[in-house]
């Protein structure tokens, strides 16, 4: 218990306790704490166990640079698992419980593993479990190193998506935003500033400086209300930009719910903004670097600036007597922080050997100072107890003998500072490596995209706002504004200084042992594993990354990655400008998966279509199903029905009176123009160029590589016009597909092509009975069998309504396509089904169908078909070699692949052994003789059961099929095997006598 | 995600389009004068060009005009918007 709340001060709101639980353990706080500062002013100093070896773990910083203060907020749908307790607002009735401890924080079980970390390296894993499979291993181990458990009950939460576009966008509401911000605001140019914190400031909320001759605060609330009054500017705050991506579009996140306790929440919880930025600035801040030294991760240890903005901004002091190791002025002004706000500075090692201003100020004031030291040890282990400091040989070298063991709960330390460069480096901005700082900064961007303020790499405040004043109005100006400079702010008492870069405190002079150093807190990745990984000749950043999995963590080493390169300069002897850095990738920070998916989620992921007759279908017991998009009745159920008996009486109805089925979804493409016979005598393998007015044709289309697209009856509805239908769920392909060819390939041709699939429901009138049916209603077209013969098309009126009637047939009965106008489409329905009701007229659906087509041998593409059948595996081989023109794949139907005599073909399948049973679709044809495992002869690719025919009955795809015909075959399925024979496709009516009459 | 001008509609984000591959494939013909060789390049062998990209995009959910573009596979930057026929222009960087 080392952390405390102060008695005054800080931005939280004392009068608004709010009441949270830890692991079952009821806590106060205030209104504007994080979890993480609540944690700390209730002295919570343990909030997790580490991933690979269980270590206890505390806060290390105050943002999103958090690695280890991982956490599970609520349960039920409400579940929150691996969010950090520094980016999660307090609210009243909060639960949480640590991620990675069983059974419980200070009694972790698997804490052994760290008895055993010598054993348990970097790639343990890999070399150690892959005999027989990793997959065998993988689940106790990920439950062993596991972070949080995924909500088990469904999302109830709404996710919000928005589409923006503005003039500038500036990222990060901190000093330099803020001044960005107002600079190209004055200008009128359309502005956005976001921060994912709820307050506007950033550092120097937790700072003690002035702005100009006012305290910061003042500052930061005029530019704040300039920039709301200013009606063509945005403030987005608790909305983290998190993606950068191409030609200007960020990604936001902006959280409108998460701060309130859970029965106040209404409306959406996040909401996913795309914003498309004419100029970006970011002003993202830098990240504090931890140093490197055994023990670093004991609970207690934390960044030094971290330190100070829990005190400042928090009022959460986090210890009564502090250590400071250093290696750059900026730990200087975090002792300083904290000293004001009563806490005791016990020794603050710096890495450097001569005093610097600040330095010699801050000993001047009666702190003990070590130059040339730093600090080697900590003692402690779910807290600390004392830090062990050593000066430094000119080397980095730890001296022996020169030992300091300082008392103290907090150990704070300050490695420098790394710009956010990770949206200007997804934006496709280069890097380079600055000496001055030590760390990566900005180069070279091809969008539209600049840093400013510490992002740049620009430590001084006053001239991070003078770059910021300037670099807002200029982004103005590029977007078209008449933008002028304005006056930046100044900002008083500041220094960096130097830095001595340390990137890992060499202990190896010093006698004892130490315990390892930690680069990744929360892949418990130390500084041993990027050496063993450097070893063993892993030796490009990526591979040392992915090897050790050093800032692959959900905080993807903010804090680590720096150092981690740091170390591999050391290692491999190459300077860290030439290591370089692994690649940033969205999104900066974890997204929750629902700000992405938005409202398309359950039935709206993919909307169905619905028929024209829907309510009809419904009243008369359809069981719908999702065809190709559309929802369609699969069969009509009656009195407690099943599929089968459901189907069979469908399909009887059909063959002996007539039947009913809505068949709106047949594709239909308009092709007119002069040229439109040549045109779609190139689209079909048909030749189309003989195709008649008042004729229909059935075809095939391919693509070019001579694969079976899709299939439909063409109808020639006059000169120069024509009708061409599709399969229900292509019809939009092929309409592309053939303004693609028009535009591209053939824009000489005069031919206009328009989908009116859902301009007309359709209505299959089909059976014996089905002229008797149609008779029944007031139609100008003449319906009888000489004037009106099978595959022809008339366009008319049936009781004063448009129609055309195409008499066209998938189950081989006399059959008539009626199509009205879509608006006419429910009525018609209930139209033709009062007038059959003397025929007994039965509606079938989608699974009927499949059974009548099935029985009469008629190809499915897609069903029957696949990504490798020609056109002449279907029995279009003649067809094609009567056409002399080309069309769409022709040449590839003539490759020698193509041309091979034993490809498959499709035949019918004949059950042999007498069961009712349909064979299985995707069961294997062997040889009869043939023991499996043999070679497939090809496979089951449609089967039904045929009512009419009192039989099972399948078509398949078989090796050299058509020349097999009436050949035995075996029909194998997981062991089991079935007698069969090859035969024709088409066992119903194979003279197709039932057609014409 | 792009933000591409459709010569006819303007600025559009790329889920309004859809890319329809290398631009400027001429298909050989007629189909019996054709070799194996020549058909399968035609197919399937396509520039992989470290720089300037020509191909052609359809604004799929818009005015359903094809068009041209000239786009950098390095920065993904659009460099010009042609119209279908046109040669493209010229850019430095760009395979003849």
């Amino acid at each position: 218990m080392s952390g405390f709340r102060l008695e005054k001060g800080g931005r939280i709101d004392r009068s608004r306790p709010l009441s949270f639980t830890f692991e079952g353990v009821s806590y106060e706080g205030y209104a504007g704490d994080t979890l993480g500062s609540a944690l700390m002013a209730n002295g919570v100093s343990m909030l997790g166990r580490s991933f690979k070896y269980h270590r206890p773990r505390g806060l290390l910083a105050a943002g999103l640079d958090e690695p280890n203060a991982i956490m599970q907020l609520e349960d039920g749908a409400q579940a929150r698992p691996n969010v950090k307790a520094t980016g999660v607002e307090l609210y009243d009735g909060l639960r949480a419980a640590p991620v990675n401890a069983w059974p419980s924080l200070s009694f972790d079980l698997l804490s052994v593993n760290s008895m055993f970390a010598r054993f348990i390296p970097a790639a343990f894993y890999y070399k150690t479990f892959m005999w027989p499979h990793w997959s065998l291993f993988e689940p106790a181990i990920r439950r062993a190193a596991g972070l949080g458990v995924s909500p088990e009950a469904s999302d109830e939460d709404i996710y919000d998506k928005r589409y923006a576009a503005c003039d500038v966008l500036v990222v990060g509401g901190g000093p330099a935003g803020l001044q960005a911000a107002q600079a190209a605001s004055r200008s009128g140019a359309r502005v956005m500033l976001v921060d994912h914190d709820a307050q506007w400031g950033g550092s120097l909320m937790a700072s003690n400086r002035h702005v100009g001759q006012d305290p910061a605060d003042d500052w930061i609330g005029r530019v704040v209300e300039e920039l709301r009054a200013a009606p063509e500017t945005q403030l987005l705050n608790r909305t983290l930009a998190f993606g950068f991506y191409d030609h200007g579009l960020v990604g936001l996140c902006e959280r409108l719910t998460d701060h309130l306790p859970l029965a106040e929440r209404s409306g959406p919880r996040l909401r996913f903004w795309k914003v498309r930025a004419k100029s970006v600035i970011l002003a993202t801040g830098a990240i504090e670097r931890p140093l490197v030294f055994p023990n670093n991760d004991r609970p207690g240890v934390m960044l030094a600036g971290a330190g100070a903005t829990y005190a400042a901004r928090y009022a959460a002091a986090p210890g009564r007597r502090a250590v400071f190791a250093v290696n750059n002025d900026s730990g200087y002004e975090s002792a300083a922080v904290l000293r004001r706000l009563g806490v005791d500075i016990a020794a603050i090692a710096d890495a450097r050997p001569g005093l610097s201003a600040k330095g010699a100020q801050m000993a001047a004031s009666g702190i003990n100072v070590f130059t040339a030291s730093t600090i080697t040890n900590v003692r402690g282990g779910k807290k600390v107890r004392a830090a062990e400091l050593h000066k430094l040989d000119d080397d980095g070298q730890a001296v022996k003998g020169s030992a300091a063991l300082v008392e103290c709960d907090t150990v704070l330390t300050s490695g420098g500072w790394s710009p956010v460069v990770h949206l200007y480096s997804q934006a496709g901005g280069k890097l380079r490596f600055d000496e001055q700082i030590q760390a990566f900064v900005p180069r070279e961007c091809g969008q539209h995209v600049l840093c400013v303020g510490a992002a740049g790499g620009e430590f001084s405040l006053t001239q991070g706002l003078a770059d910021a004043a300037r670099a807002g109005a200029a982004a103005a100006r590029d977007c078209g504004f008449d933008a002028a400079d304005i006056e930046p702010a100044t900002v008083d008492g500041e220094a960096f200084g130097n830095i001595r870069p340390i990137w890992q405190v060499d202990v190896s002079g010093l006698a004892g042992e130490r315990g390892k150093a930690w680069l990744d807190f929360q892949n418990d990745v130390t500084s041993d594993d990027v050496a063993l990984a450097i070893r063993e000749n892993f030796k490009s950043v990526e591979h040392v990354k992915r090897y050790t999995t050093l800032g692959m963590a959900s905080d993807q080493g903010k804090t680590s990655n720096v150092n981690g390169i740091g170390v591999m300069e050391g290692a491999l002897g190459k300077p860290m400008a030439q290591v370089g850095t692994t690649t940033f990738r969205p999104p900066y920070d974890p997204i929750e998966i629902g700000a992405f998916a938005g409202r398309r989620v359950g039935e709206n992921i993919a909307p169905l279509r619905p028929l024209a007759a829907e309510d009809a279908h419904e009243m008369l017991g359809a069981r719908f199903e999702d065809y190709g998009g559309w929802r369609r009745p699969a069969f009509y159920a009656q009195d407690g029905e099943d599929e089968h008996a459901a189907v069979r009486r469908e399909a009887l109805a059909v063959r002996d009176g007539v039947g009913l089925f809505e068949a709106s979804p047949l594709g239909k493409i308009e092709v007119a123009g002069a040229d439109a016979r040549e045109f779609l005598n190139r689209f079909y393998v048909n030749n189309m160029a003989t195709l008649k007015p008042q004729r229909c044709r059935y075809g095939v289309m391919l693509d070019e590589n001579g694969v079976v697209l899709d299939d439909g009856v063409l109808a020639c509805l006059g000169p120069n016009r024509y009708l061409a239908g599709t399969t229900s769920g292509h019809a939009a392909l092929i309409a592309d597909n053939m303004d693609e060819w028009l535009q591209c390939e053939w824009p000489d041709l005069d031919v206009v092509v328009q989908e009116v699939t859902t301009n007309w429901a359709v209505m299959n009138v089909n059976g014996p009975r089905a002229r008797d049916l149609l008779r029944k209603f007031d139609c100008s077209i003449d319906l009888a069998a000489e004037a009106f013969p099978h595959m022809h098309v008339r366009e008319g009126e049936i009781e004063g309504v448009a129609c055309r009637i195409q008499r066209v047939s998938f189950s081989g009965e006399l059959s008539y396509e009626v199509a009205v106008p879509w608006g006419f489409g429910a009525s018609f329905w209930a139209a033709l089904m009062d007038a059959g009701r003397e025929f007994g007229v039965s509606p079938f659906g989608v699974e009927t169908l499949m059974a009548l087509r099935v029985e009469k041998g008629f190809l499915h593409v897609g069903a029957d078909t696949d990504g490798m059948t020609l056109p002449q595996d279907i029995g279009f081989g003649g067809v094609i070699s009567r056409k002399a023109a080309d069309f769409i794949g022709r040449r590839s139907t003539m490759r020698p692949d193509s041309l091979r005599d034993d490809r498959r073909q499709f035949v019918g399948l004949e059950c042999l052994d007498g069961s009712a049973k349909p064979l299985t679709v995707g069961a294997h044809v062997l040889l009869p003789e043939s023991a499996p495992p043999a070679l497939t002869q090809g496979w089951v690719t449609s089967s039904v059961y045929s009512a009419a025919l009192g039989k099972p009955v399948a078509l398949g795809m078989v090796a050299n099929g058509r020349e097999r015909i009436g050949e035995e075959v075996k029909i194998w399925d997981r062991g089991v095997s079935r007698r069969a024979r090859i035969s024709a496709p088409g066992a119903y009516d194979p003279e197709g006598k039932r057609l014409h009459v | 995600m792009l933000q591409i001008s459709c010569p006819y509609c303007g600025a559009r984000a790329e889920i309004e389009f859809r890319c329809g591959g290398q631009a400027h494939l001429e298909r050989p013909g007629p189909h019996d004068q054709v070799s194996d060789r020549q058909w399968a390049e035609y197919l399937f062998y396509r520039d992989n060009p470290k720089g300037v990209s020509l191909e052609r995009w359809v604004h799929r959910f818009g005015c359903r005009q094809w068009f041209n573009v000239a786009r950098s596979t390095l920065t993904h930057e659009i460099l010009a918007v042609y119209g279908m026929g046109e040669q493209p222009p010229q850019l430095e960087g760009t395979k003849r």
